[in-house]
């Protein structure tokens, strides 16, 4: 009777201090135990229906290991003691059933509230002119993928081995793509629409919500809404070759109108460039084509001079 | 109308098997053209255990490379092969086929029968399977395969994939498989067909019954296996274009056709140890296990509801909530009837008298550790959690819980239980303990990190990860705890390799266990068994013995406390 005193209490103050532990934890455990979240509202939601799962794990996990745990060393083998001879018992093997089923059912239910907030995009606070837009809207519904109202920025993702291209809408026609780093606006539902030309990638920025596999010949969906200007890291989470530990991604928030000054430069510098390639090779071709008509006479001339 | 009396015309049950016992043939030819399933079990299971160092000096070999951020042990390409062939060494070589090979030597002494119902068809099986190993291996001596052992298109296409590699990998799916497809037809006649006189379905030994479940797993999983890796060999050689998008294909076809038979693929290898910790927990908690026709009905309920996941691989793949919901709630549902087996076992423990046998540790370990990996699954069914964690270190850890902690705990399980039947000698229980204790620490120090690590962001197959990601730690414990494992297997192969030599010697029966399979010598004449056995309940041994001693009034039961002969 002494004996179990203490695992009863023991029993007791555990199941409490484990949830006191866990809630107390939870600010400075993303990454350690709980998934990374950054300032958008699908990977908070995400990481909140992830602590769901995870008070529920830490029961099970705590009642089932402690129960073996406690046969181990409860019913070791001595001198005299006799085993019980039991076959089974129908209404416990029927209550547990229930027990694992109706936890499931709890767990479905919890997905299910928390689905719409991971899945559908938030509504921006901001239009693709940076003014503020109301945004007290309801969240679309199950199977829409369009944020309320329409207003988002949408960017084509483009896995390739082993970079990640981005092109974003046009603003005043200008035409605007970049490389491993995307820019995006504070404020901004951004809807992302992934795909690929070769192989299988992951898109994947942990602090800014699920991963989605960009598959060729397929166009996948998410988004995110980052509510403040930061940077956050990523990188490729499916096997695409060789390199795949090196295709690295970036996302950065800046405030609209930094974003703009951003938007408008690389649209400019892609002009440019794209202007210097024309006149390069245009110049190029004018060369060859002058090559192609002085050509046969000088060509003939060394030819015949070395002749000489 | 004429009648026919069938009845009268079958032949009676022959009551001895044999009049005199032949002498084993010995010698090398012998094991090469032997058709005793004995012995093609040995074979699998030697074959096996190669295989099983080969991995695992792979599986070390990752760990170094992962040990330092920014490591150049190992080049990009290297190190895709090692992860490459460890996935498909320890998946088609190792978790699958030693059950095969456990299954052969024990199933038809489990069920009383003289042998498998086609013996030459069985050696086959083992061949096909060896040489399915051997197709692979031989690759090392020009480029192994590296697009991973689930060989996603179109990386596994000519176009990305052009070495031979691949198709050694290709290979070696289509022999393994014929294997165990070939295997599997053979347990399912042999188990239907050749059980003694009185081993109705209530009365099948529970390891067996996951070997029935197992087989029919195989039939219908290889097959998808067998079709879409034919399908990648014609892609990539004879101008079709199932898998190019491009071309009318799809890239997304594979991966539901892999899957199909990868995730029954899991409980083709976790299964059959469920039936190892159900045999080896009664007999040293010296008690019946409880509710034998609970975990049986949750054996077959497992594989159908196990035929009906496999999209919970691809929840990050552009799919519709609909179906994305429908493989979140089959996955749950696949919860309650694993769960029921665990129940039952912790019930089975419960107020035994429990023998601290290294068996036993290995099982109770195995189930401690599976626990944790079936919790895990738990949070990748959540499929906008799985999101986030799908293709991370959180999915290393939680299929390594569930592939070692089920399969390969229940793997040094058996072995440490079936060896005295296998060799006629006993493994060193000491040695054992510390083994099994080196394991169950090396194993979480390898893996419960992990899920850390996938948390804070890391991809898998990864070769290497800048010294700022935050990650070095989790990896440098993962590698230390690597070498625990390693040490630990080290000390049960130097155990086996010292107990077939100077082992105590076992006798038919040194567990006082309850089925068959120690009615008879240890190791087993080629014959088996002497006199055809009666069985009368689910521990068919546990009868003989109260016979025994009503009739002749010595003690065959054993007593607790008591040290057990040679033990």
């Amino acid at each position: 009777m002494d004996r179990s005193r203490p695992t009863t209490l023991l029993r007791r103050a555990l199941a409490p201090a484990l949830l006191a532990l866990l809630i107390t934890a939870v600010p400075a455990s993303a990454g350690l135990i709980l998934p990374e979240a950054g300032p958008t509202e699908n990977a908070q939601d995400t990481q909140t229906l992830y602590s769901i799962v995870l008070v529920l794990a830490v029961i099970v996990f705590v009642g089932v290991e402690g129960v073996l745990i406690y046969c181990m060393f409860k019913y070791r083998a001595r001198k005299g003691r006799v085993a019980a001879q039991i076959h089974g018992n129908t209404r416990l093997e029927i209550g547990w059933t229930v027990g694992a089923a109706v936890i499931l059912v709890f767990l479905t239910v919890a997905t299910f509230v928390m689905l719409p907030g991971i899945k559908n995009p938030a509504a921006s606070d901001i239009d693709m002119n940076g003014n503020p837009v109301a945004s007290n809207a309801a969240f679309a519904s199950t199977d829409q993928d369009a944020p309320p109202r329409g207003e988002a920025m949408n960017v084509k993702v483009d896995g390739q081995q082993y970079v990640w291209q981005y092109t974003y809408p046009r603003i005043d026609d200008k035409k605007v793509f970049s490389y491993t780093d995307m820019y995006v606006p504070v404020g901004m539902t951004v809807t992302l629409d992934i795909g690929s030309n070769d192989v299988q990638h992951s898109w994947w920025i942990p602090e800014l919500g699920g991963k989605m596999d960009a598959l060729p010949g397929y166009t996948n969906k998410t988004w995110f809404k980052v509510t403040e200007p930061g940077e956050w890291r990523g990188q490729c989470a499916e096997l695409c070759g060789r390199n795949h530990a090196n295709m690295y991604a970036r996302v950065i928030g800046l405030p609209f109108d930094e974003w703009k000054a951003w938007y408008d430069e690389q649209a400019a510098e892609i002009q440019s460039a794209e202007e210097a390639a024309a006149r390069g090779r245009e110049e190029l071709e004018q060369a060859e084509g002058e090559e192609a008509t002085q050509g046969t006479g000088s060509g003939q001339g060394t030819n015949s001079g070395d002749g000489e | 109308m004429a009648s026919v009396d069938y009845a009268a015309r079958r032949a009676p049950r022959p009551q001895i098997i044999t009049g005199a016992v032949r002498p084993q043939p010995t010698g090398w030819t012998s094991w090469i053209t032997t058709t005793d399933h004995k012995r093609i079990g040995i074979l699998y299971l030697w074959t096996v255990a190669v295989f099983f160092v080969l991995g695992g000096v792979e599986a070390l070999l990752i760990r170094v490379q992962l040990g330092a951020p920014e490591n150049t042990l190992l080049s990009p390409e290297r190190y895709n092969q090692l992860f490459t062939m460890h996935g498909t060494t320890m998946i088609f070589l190792v978790v699958v086929p030693v059950w095969a090979g456990l299954a052969n030597f024990l199933l038809p002494l489990m069920i009383g029968a003289r042998d498998v119902a086609f013996p030459r068809l069985n050696a086959w099986s083992y061949w096909m399977f060896l040489f399915g190993g051997l197709a692979l291996y031989a690759s090392f001596f020009w480029t192994p395969p590296e697009a991973g052992w689930f060989s996603y298109v179109p990386l596994s296409t000519k176009e990305y994939s052009p070495s031979g590699g691949q198709d050694a990998w290709i290979f070696m799916a289509h022999l393994t498989g014929l294997s165990s497809l070939m295997g599997a037809v053979n347990f399912i006649a042999t188990i239907h067909n050749m059980r003694a006189p009185g081993m109705g379905w209530g009365r099948l030994p529970l390891f067996i019954w996951t070997i029935l479940i197992y087989s029919y797993l195989i039939v219908l999983a290889i097959s998808s296996l067998a079709a879409t890796v034919t399908m990648l060999l014609t892609d990539r050689h004879f101008g079709t274009n199932f898998f190019d998008p491009t071309q009318g294909g799809s890239a997304l076809l594979w991966q539901h056709m892999f899957w199909f038979f990868g995730h029954p693929e899991v409980y083709i290898f976790v299964l059959p140890a469920f039936g190892v910790f159900s045999e080896v927990i009664p007999v040293f908690a010296r008690k019946p296990i409880f509710g034998y026709k609970a975990i049986a009905a949750a054996t077959a309920g497992i594989a159908f509801l196990g035929m009906l996941v496999w999209a919970h691989h691809m929840f990050s793949t552009p799919s519709a909530t609909v179906v994305l919901a429908f493989f979140m709630l089959s996955s749950f549902v696949i919860a309650v009837p694993t769960g029921v087996k665990i129940f039952n076992w912790l019930a089975t423990l419960w107020r035994g008298t429990i023998e601290f046998r290294v068996a036993l540790l290995y099982a109770v370990g195995g189930i401690g550790t599976f626990v944790i990996g079936g919790i895990t699954g738990i949070f990748l069914a959540v499929f906008p959690v799985d999101w986030q964690l799908t293709d991370t270190y959180f999915v290393v850890a939680h299929m390594h819980y569930v592939a070692f902690g089920g399969s390969a705990f229940a793997m040094f399980s058996a072995l440490y239980f079936w060896f005295p039947k296998l060799t006629g000698r006993m493994l060193s229980e000491s040695m054992g303990k510390v083994s099994f204790w080196l394991v169950l620490v090396g194993f979480h120090t390898t893996f419960l990190v992990q899920h850390s690590a996938g948390l804070s962001g890391m991809p898998r197959r990864i070769f290497e990860y800048e010294s700022d990601a935050g990650w070095h730690v989790y990896n440098l414990i993962s590698t230390v705890g690597a070498f625990i494992i390693a040490l630990g297997v080290l000390i049960t192969i130097v155990n086996v390799a010292r107990s077939l030599k100077v082992g105590a010697v076992a006798g038919p029966d040194p567990w006082k266990a309850n089925t068959l399979e120690w009615f008879t010598l240890s190791p087993p004449p080629e014959h088996n068994f002497d006199v055809v056995p009666r069985v009368r309940s689910v521990e068919p041994m546990k009868d003989y013995r109260r016979q025994v001693e009503e009739s002749t009034g010595a003690q065959q039961r054993f007593e607790t406390g008591r040290p057990m002969a040679h033990v």
